[in-house]
């Protein structure tokens, strides 16, 4: 038993020392490289013995080197994030060991490239740089919180004022359609007099981004020829709110709830704008027997889903009326009166769902229903009504109760194949239902049943390489046709955060309704335009600073003619390149960008007698836009420039002689400067027991008080010429926005203290 | 047989204190190291090491606690393009200390840190969503533990560095600040490599309000 206990003692001694000499002592040296898959050094990688302390770290030559105490079979891991990792068996055993890692480039949404041609994206998501927020619509100078303004700071846009819309490299306003989340919009603006263009219905803080494409976008959207502008709603707001504003033009109240768990909210705004008082101060050019009102009301309601995903309803309701007299172009004793009411009532649903397993789902549904009343009335220097026997003059009494409605149905499915690469796919299917009462006696239904499948792929071959492909079938009832248009673009990383696409793609567009009932009486007979877009760009951007130069074909076939016959042989092509240039950086809390684009474009297509420069097309544009904010005033000044070389205008009128459309006369429209300013003050900014936060702005537009002039007109004789110009040449704006935050956060903080 | 019992007993017992002799050196080496730390490199090897030993205990919720503070932190001097990368490298670090220590006072104010660093991005832009999140993981640090200092500093340190405008500096930052020191005075932290940071820069904010 004595023997025993000593042995025992003697072995616990053995192996107590055995293990205290084994952490000294048995050191292990570990050397070596990472190199990523193109044989260049790593650094930065974490070189770890898995479950041991015991790493290194590579240095700018992707070399390592560590020590260990550990003895026997380990694994080695080399781990650096954007790479996969790589592991290898060793076995410890005080022998030095040189061990080498290639590292593989994993694709990463952080570092691979975008597909970028022909748009811009803004919103605050992490990879794209940001161009344009709801925040920078609302300080941009003269732009009056309206989307389609701001937009027309960017390269690509045409500065025509006498039109709503967006006029897109070479387009027609009505080549550019809105979406509200993937949605095509009707009259996404609000309806107004001729030759007056009006503002976007949609208010810029109703979406978090928005993705302005000029040309070669994606399959999931079609039926513009030029260009779409996608408008992403948001989700939840970030807090309870109250508000209320009042200005020169418009009153307005609001309240949103954001429920304490987060999950859902909702929110009712109304606004109500009257331009009486403002037209008093201000003269303008037209004569307003019936002054501007407007009634507005909006709500929405969000839920949020238990995986994730968003229900979203938004409605919005508006109702204006106005009237005025100008002049009338034939006769100078004559006036012509313009009375508009309309009532516009939109709905937008969609369901955003996370399915599992990489699928997500978008289903949407909206309606729209829009009633315009317009009488043009031919009227003496009494302002009563005339016939005056003259056929050309008496025509031009019109009137016209148009009634549009849209219905649109939507479903994509989304599926990541492999990294970050991604197939979408779905359908959408447009109920457009159009009547036109004329003169109270000749009516005209137009219907069209509008199915559209759509397939796209992002793949990305390397962190350096994606394509985008897509087709898209779409079959009209109205035109008994379908037609496949494919899209493809390509981009390509050249260097650190520089990148070059290129990209392709074919667009169709129904003709206008309205080009097809005035000439053809409802009968249709004619088929889609198309235009085929190539564009390649080069983008180098830092969160601070963009550059972006991008150049471009477009080919159109198949426009609209209305002489000798309606039918689709009209044709034209666009070509030009753009610049743009954004910075943060530079000056101290200034940020600006400048916008430029050259622009080549001719088409034959309406009544058109030969292929021309068409009225809305001019070869310069230039925008340079500033914003700064002086902390100290707690005010912000934000100044835009607008500039464009002069717009080709013609007299294009029936030769009875020849029985031909012939140019009787035309010219070039003087060169639009355009230099708006706005002020915002924020006075309670930083007050963090302000109860109330309260912006004021102030605005106005054209401050050099240029004179702008869009276009002429003229007198059926050709005798009289009329410039078309706003209806006053600057605008002013007042205004005081409140709201009255309720943060929940706070509350529940405090109850369950 | 009792002896050879008790031999490996205490074979055992040497090596797991061993092991958490082992745990508690090479956290105090890496928490001097962190100190010490000045170039991006430093941090980023620092950083490694944290997680290294995190990965190895696999229930210590304080490796990856440091390791998410000094990517947080990263994030907020960083001048370059990548302070969102960064943020999100952190929150993805957090989380695992977080699924080891729920409901834990330090982990929350990191939170608020990397908040801090999401709202610097874009300040103008992203006020409203991580300004009302900076001060939300405060609040909710307070009231996980009350005797922690640290939120009190990080508020009285957002405080001091508003411009006075937006409603800052001292005259607002000095109660808190005063309340933190009085925390830091009687804060004892649970062992050597416990948090225990903060209480400089609050003399220094102390310092430069008087």
């Amino acid at each position: 038993m004595f023997s025993n206990d000593d042995l025992m003692k003697k072995l616990v001694g053995i192996i107590t020392s055995v293990f205290l000499f084994s952490n000294v002592f048995a050191q292990t040296k570990i050397t070596g490289t990472v190199n990523d898959n193109k044989n260049k050094p790593l650094a930065g990688v974490s070189i770890s013995i898995l479950n041991t302390y015991d790493g290194a770290t590579s240095d700018v030559n992707g070399k390592f080197f560590m020590t260990t105490n550990e003895q026997g079979a380990f694994i080695i891991e080399a781990k650096m994030l954007g790479y996969k990792s790589a592991t290898q068996n060793i076995s410890l055993n005080k022998n030095e060991i040189k061990i080498d890692f290639i590292l593989k480039e994993e694709v990463s949404e952080l570092k691979a490239v975008t597909v970028t041609a022909g748009s811009f994206e803004a919103g605050d998501k992490k990879r794209v740089a940001t161009v344009l927020t709801a925040l920078d619509v609302y300080t941009t100078g003269g732009a009056n919180g309206d989307i389609t303004s701001a937009i027309k700071t960017l390269p690509g846009t045409q500065q025509v004022g006498e039109q709503e819309g967006l006029f897109v490299r070479g387009g027609a306003g009505y080549e550019t359609k809105q979406m509200i989340d993937g949605m095509v919009v009707n009259n996404p603006f609000y309806s107004g007099s001729p030759d007056i263009a009006t503002r976007g219905r949609f208010a810029p803080g109703l979406f978090k981004g928005n993705i302005f494409s000029t040309g070669g976008y994606s399959a999931l959207y079609g039926q513009a020829l030029s260009s779409v502008l996608l408008l992403e709603s948001i989700d939840l707001p970030n807090r309870s709110e109250a508000s209320a504003s009042i200005s020169s033009v418009f009153v307005g109240v609001g309240f949103q709830d954001l429920a304490k768990n987060k999950k859902y909210s909702y929110g009712i705004n109304y606004g109500y704008t009257n331009l009486v008082p403002y037209f008093s101060l201000v003269k303008q050019k037209p004569d307003y027997f019936l002054m501007p009102e407007f009634h507005n009301a909006d709500a929405n309601f969000r839920i949020k889903t238990k995986r994730g995903g968003m229900i979203k309803y938004y409605t919005n309701f508006s109702a204006n009326k106005m009237g005025l007299r100008n002049v009338d172009i034939d006769s100078s004793l004559l006036k012509d009166a313009f009375t508009l009411k309309n009532n516009f009532w939109y709905n937008n649903v969609s369901y955003r769902e996370n399915l599992g397993k990489g699928w997500k789902s978008l289903l949407g549904f909206s309606y729209s229903t829009n009633n315009d009343i317009i009488q043009t009335d031919i009227q003496n220097q009494n302002n009563q009504s005339v016939t005056t026997g003259i056929h050309y003059i008496d025509d031009k009494k019109i009137a016209l109760n148009s009634q549009q409605n849209l219905t649109v149905l939507r479903g994509v499915l989304e599926k990541r194949i492999s990294g970050i690469s991604t197939i979408r796919f779905g359908s959408e299917y447009w109920y457009s239902f159009n009547k036109y009462l004329y003169n109270n006696n000749f009516t005209s239904t137009i219907k069209d049943h509008y199915t559209a499948i759509f397939a796209e792929t992002d793949l990305y071959i390397t962190n350096q390489l994606a394509f985008k492909a897509g087709g898209r079938f779409e079959y009209s009832s109205m035109m008994k046709a379908g037609n496949i248009a494919p899209r493809l673009a390509l981009a390509y990383k050249t260097g650190n955060n520089a990148q070059m696409s290129i990209a392709f793609g074919e667009f169709y567009q129904k003709p206008e309704v309205l080009q097809i009932m005035n000439y053809k009486n409802g009968v249709h007979q004619t088929g889609y335009t198309k235009a085929t877009h190539y564009l390649i760009n080069y983008i180098k951007n830092t969160s601070l600073q963009t550059f972006r130069v991008e150049a471009f074909y477009k080919k159109y076939n198949n426009l609209i003619k209305i002489f000798p016959d309606t039918n689709n042989t009209g044709n034209g092509y666009a070509q030009g390149f753009e610049l743009f240039w954004r910075d943060k950086k530079t000056f101290k809390n200034i940020d600006y960008w400048i916008s430029y684009s050259y622009l080549d474009t001719k088409r034959d297509f309406l009544n058109y007698p030969t292929t021309l420069q068409p009225t809305f097309a001019t070869p310069h544009t230039l925008s340079v836009v500033t914003k700064t904010f002086v902390t100290k005033w707690k005010t912000g000044f934000n100044f835009t420039y607008n500039f464009a070389t002069g717009r080709p205008y013609y007299n294009i009128a029936f030769n009875n002689n020849t029985n031909k459309y012939e140019i009787f006369d035309e010219g070039k429209t003087i060169s639009l400067h355009n230099l708006g300013f706005s002020l915002n003050y924020l006075p309670n900014l930083g007050k963090q027991n302000a109860k109330t936060f309260i912006v004021l702005v102030a605005s106005i537009t054209n401050v050099l008080n240029s004179n702008l002039i869009y276009n002429y007109r003229y007198s059926y004789n050709g005798l009289n010429k009329v410039a078309v110009t706003p209806p006053a040449k600057q605008f002013f704006f007042i205004g005081c926005f409140l709201s009255w935050g309720v943060d929940k956060t706070q509350d529940a903080i405090n109850n369950n203290l | 047989m009792k002896q050879l019992f008790i031999a490996f007993a205490l074979l055992f017992s040497t090596a797991t204190f061993a092991q958490s002799d082992k745990y508690m050196s090479a956290m105090k080496a890496n928490i001097q190291q962190m100190k010490d730390a000045k170039t991006s490199e430093e941090n980023i090897a620092v950083i490694q090491k944290f997680e290294r030993i995190a990965e190895a205990e696999k229930t210590q919720w304080l490796p990856y606690y440091y390791a998410a503070m000094l990517k947080a932190t990263m994030a907020i001097i960083s001048q370059e393009d990548n302070k969102d990368a960064l943020a999100d490298e952190a929150t993805t670090t957090l989380d695992k200390a977080d699924a080891l220590s729920k409901n834990n006072s330090e982990i929350l104010c990191i939170r608020s840190l990397i908040a801090t660093a999401k709202m610097l991005v874009n300040p103008q832009a992203r006020y409203m969503e991580f300004g009302m999140l900076i001060n939300k993981y405060i609040n909710e640090a307070k009231k996980a533990d009350a005797n922690n200092p640290r939120p009190y500093y990080l508020e009285a340190s957002n405080i001091f560095n508003t411009p006075k405008q937006f409603g800052g500096g001292c005259e607002k930052s000095k109660p808190i600040a005063e309340k933190a020191l009085q925390l830091y005075n009687s804060f004892k932290p649970e062992n050597e490599i416990a948090p225990n940071w903060g209480k400089e820069n609050i003399e220094q904010i102390l310092k430069a309000c008087n």
